[in-house]
């Protein structure tokens, strides 16, 4: 997606060429730096993540291939302040969605007070009626949450989407500070940046502080955390091993697992072991093949079950994936609003409900203007992305939107924010987001400083996913 | 520790030290080749096949027993599932499904050693440089060893990983004694012949074991001599005795971390005294390819033991 002639916030320069507060520190350390060293450093950085193995598959590809999420060496950088704003925003978005999780699967009280139609729940595939009446262990539905955030001007942060399932990319957030760490050890000395390396530690205690009723954790031990991954051919194997390793935490596979005694149990070289809380990267779909997808070799039957009676912790709860759907999306105005009593911090991109006639003849009169998204898509599969399609791809599009409107939301192209990255010829602005990574307790919600940028490599382009062409940064948080 | 780990890292040490050895082999292949007449060379060949197992999937490909045929087909076919590559590539796949077992240290190690015996088997190996390529292997492999030595805690990873080495190798090194035990018994005729001494010193090459036997043996060399060498002697790292001894001890670390020991350890208890209370004028005289048979037809018997009593799968 191209943005045209459009004016674009950049983050690091203003209108004049002048640097912006937040990157002072850092354009100081640049100019001070020889361009033929940063250049080497550039290209070393790649040997860096194949060495650690920082790879992912890309689904399509032939099996078993690894890529690379290609590393831009200049951080993104917010400031204390700016931070502060969003991370009280972040929290009460995060509170309300899991205030809305535990209402969607009881007595549906926003459905009643007619804020939201029934039939966006009734009518989707991630609602699960399994989860109904169902509180899980501590009340936390989604332990760990991504939100997505784009910027569009000096204040201007708006969420783009909220990932509620099974956020990925952590790993790179910490792996890409290691790195600039690594390369640049004096600019952190000079510049002084909120740590992120704590966020495994906080994970692990956050979901030990989520135990079953069934655990039993003798005084002075730990509970019991494993990590459940589909193997070593998912994308975000890396991740999960990685997670896995920096909590202390068994990796583990659905064949490791089974039913022993009322409780989910790992099969060590000791015997069965019970598993208190399962930080799981496996899909509901494939979860437990006894209540869901019947062919799925990636789950445990009969986990739900054990889940239900009290035996295990699942993270995230199952069923949390409605809040990641588009169309529920477009109503997070006033859920944030219902469930806080406050008017939303951070706004959501205006968005058309292809499921109301009045908004459907708006987008099907603009489709070359807008960015046209599957409601239950992810990943950037499956979208319109007006300004860089052919008549023929819009109208072929418009074909599918008149066929089921109400599988699809329409965005209006925004101007993104751009980033400078390091390029052969100096520095030059890229698009760019944000995800901030957020943690769930009963005791409360935990926001690592930053999160992970994703930046579009590629001149003008609006994509950052990572399937598609998309690159990384380190992401700082400015200490005060 | 999860059984699939403790099968993970077994597998993976299994086939680095199988990696490592069978460049060993290679190379004493090689050095027979070059100084002898064609004929014989593609007999030392055909041996080197037979020792991995592998001379009816050769047979099977249709090829000659040349160096560059043999070499390549060992080092990197992809019509044979136990080449080289396909052995780093296992160890690498293991290594990756046991990642939160393993330091980031062996971990990038394995990877690295991947990274670039997959780059030097892309191609074909030629006469002019298999020396070099097979020298890669082995500096790989001693890579990852001393990442492991230097980074691991000495627990139940670190011995099951040591279980997975010391099997491996006792295997190896009783395959080539298997397949060249002709060579070492004694015959009338041949003492003394110079086709004994290259054969012999292809034996002790293709475990290592030339410069230490020469050096324990003040330059001289008879067969008897050589098999008590490889079977018996603890003080050769590839010897039976000594990959016994290792087992002994890191099944023992096994027994005194579990609080309990396992059939594996009697299996293993049993190989081992053989070994122990025997010498090789019995062994020579009850038969040297009977005594090995036996001996892999044991070790095998452990290591299967090994992988039920620890849980390895389902």
């Amino acid at each position: 997606m191209n943005s045209g002639t459009t004016i674009h916030y950049d983050e690091m320069f203003d209108a004049a060429g002048g640097v912006r507060l937040a990157y002072a520190g850092y354009a100081d350390w640049y100019a001070g730096q020889d361009p033929h060293w940063l250049k080497k450093q550039s290209a070393e950085a790649e040997g860096f993540f194949r060495r650690t193995g920082i790879t992912f598959n890309v689904y399509g590809n032939d099996a078993g291939e690894e890529r690379l999420i290609p590393f831009d060496m200049v951080p993104r950088i917010i400031t204390a302040a700016e931070w502060r704003r969003l991370s009280r925003g972040i929290e009460q978005r995060v509170r309300a969605l899991n205030a809305f999780l535990h209402d969607v699967y009881h007595r549906q009280e926003i459905v009643r007070a007619g804020k939201l139609p029934e039939r966006l729940l009734r009518e989707n595939a991630a609602y699960l009626p399994e989860m109904a009446g169902f509180v899980p262990p501590g009340g936390v539905y989604t332990h760990i949450v991504g939100i997505d955030l784009v910027r569009t001007g000096p204040d201007e942060f708006m969420v783009l989407e909220d990932n509620a399932r099974t956020p990925s990319g952590v790993s790179y957030m910490l792996e890409n500070r290691e790195t600039m760490m690594a390369m640049f050890p004096e600019l952190f000395t000079r510049v002084r940046v909120r740590p992120v390396s704590d966020y495994p530690r906080r994970l692990a205690r956050s979901l030990a502080a989520s135990v079953p009723p069934a655990a039993t954790v003798a005084s002075g031990s730990r509970p019991t955390v494993a990590v459940l991954t589909p193997g070593i051919y998912n994308s975000a194997y890396f991740e999960h091993a990685f997670l896995a390793d920096q909590m202390g935490a068994e990796l583990v596979e659905g064949s490791d697992l089974r039913v022993v005694d009322g409780r989910i149990a790992m099969r060590t070289t000791r015997g069965w072991q019970a598993v208190d809380v399962l930080y799981r990267r496996v899909d509901d779909e494939f979860l437990d093949p006894l209540t869901f997808n019947p062919t799925s070799v990636l789950g445990v039957p009969g986990i739900m079950d054990v889940y239900r009676s009290g035996g295990i912790t699942i993270a995230n709860a199952p069923g949390t994936g409605i809040a990641d759907d588009k169309a529920i999306y477009s109503f997070m105005p006033e859920i944030v609003e219902f469930y806080t009593g406050e008017k939303p911090i951070l706004k959501n991109v205006p968005t058309w409900r292809c499921s109301e006639p009045q908004s459907l003849a708006h987008v099907l009169e603009h489709l070359p203007e807008l960015v046209v998204k599957e409601v239950h898509g992810s990943g950037g599969y499956g979208m319109l992305i007006g300004p860089t399609s052919s008549k023929r791809e819009i109208a072929e599009f418009a074909a599918k939107l008149r066929a089921r409107p109400d599988n699809y939301i329409a965005q209006p192209t925004l101007a993104l924010s751009t980033c400078p990255i390091f390029t052969r010829a100096g520095l030059a602005p890229r698009h760019v987001d944000l995800r901030p990574f957020v943690l769930v307790s009963p005791n409360g919600v935990d926001i690592t400083p930053g999160g992970l940028t994703r930046v579009a490599l590629k001149k003008g382009s609006l994509v950052v996913n990572s399937s598609q062409g998309g690159g990384t940064k380190d992401s700082w948080v400015l200490e005060d | 520790m999860l059984g699939r780990s403790a099968n993970g890292v077994f597998w993976m040490f299994r086939y680095l030290e199988r990696a490592e050895n069978t460049a060993r082999l290679l190379d004493a292949g090689f050095r027979m080749a070059l100084t002898r007449g064609d004929s014989a060379s593609s007999d030392e060949w055909r041996s080197v096949l037979v020792t991995m197992g592998l001379d009816h999937d050769f047979r099977a490909r249709g090829g000659d027993y040349t160096g560059a045929q043999v070499s390549n087909f060992i080092l990197r076919d992809k019509d044979n599932p136990g080449s080289v590559l396909a052995m780093i590539e296992a160890a690498r796949t293991n290594a990756r499904m046991v990642r939160t077992a393993i330091t980031r240290e062996v971990w990038e190690a394995t990877n690295e050693s991947w990274m670039i015996l997959r780059d030097r088997l892309g191609r074909p190996a030629r006469e002019s440089n298999l020396g070099e390529v097979l020298g890669d292997i082995r500096r790989q492999a001693t890579l990852v060893r001393g990442a492991m030595e230097g980074t691991m805690l000495r627990n139940e990873i670190f011995n099951f990983a040591r279980i997975g080495t010391f099997l491996e190798r006792a295997d190896n090194t009783a395959r080539i004694l298997d397949v060249k035990y002709h060579v070492l018994l004694p015959s009338v005729a041949w003492v003394g012949s110079s086709l004994d001494h290259v054969q012999w010193d292809t034996v002790l090459r293709s475990v290592a074991g030339d410069r230490a036997y020469r050096w324990l043996n003040a330059g001289s060399m008879d067969a008897r001599g050589i098999a008590s060498f490889l079977i018996l002697d603890g003080r050769f790292p590839r010897s039976l005795t000594f990959c016994y001894e290792k087992l002994r001890s890191n099944m023992a670390g096994l027994a005194r971390e579990y609080g309990v020991e396992t059939r594996a350890h009697e299996l293993l208890r049993n190989t081992g005294s053989r070994l122990h209370q025997t010498s090789i004028d019995r062994i020579v005289e009850a038969g040297l390819h009977e005594f090995i048979v036996e001996f892999i037809a044991c070790n095998l018997d452990v290591a299967t033991a090994v992988a039920k009593d620890y849980r390895f799968t389902d």
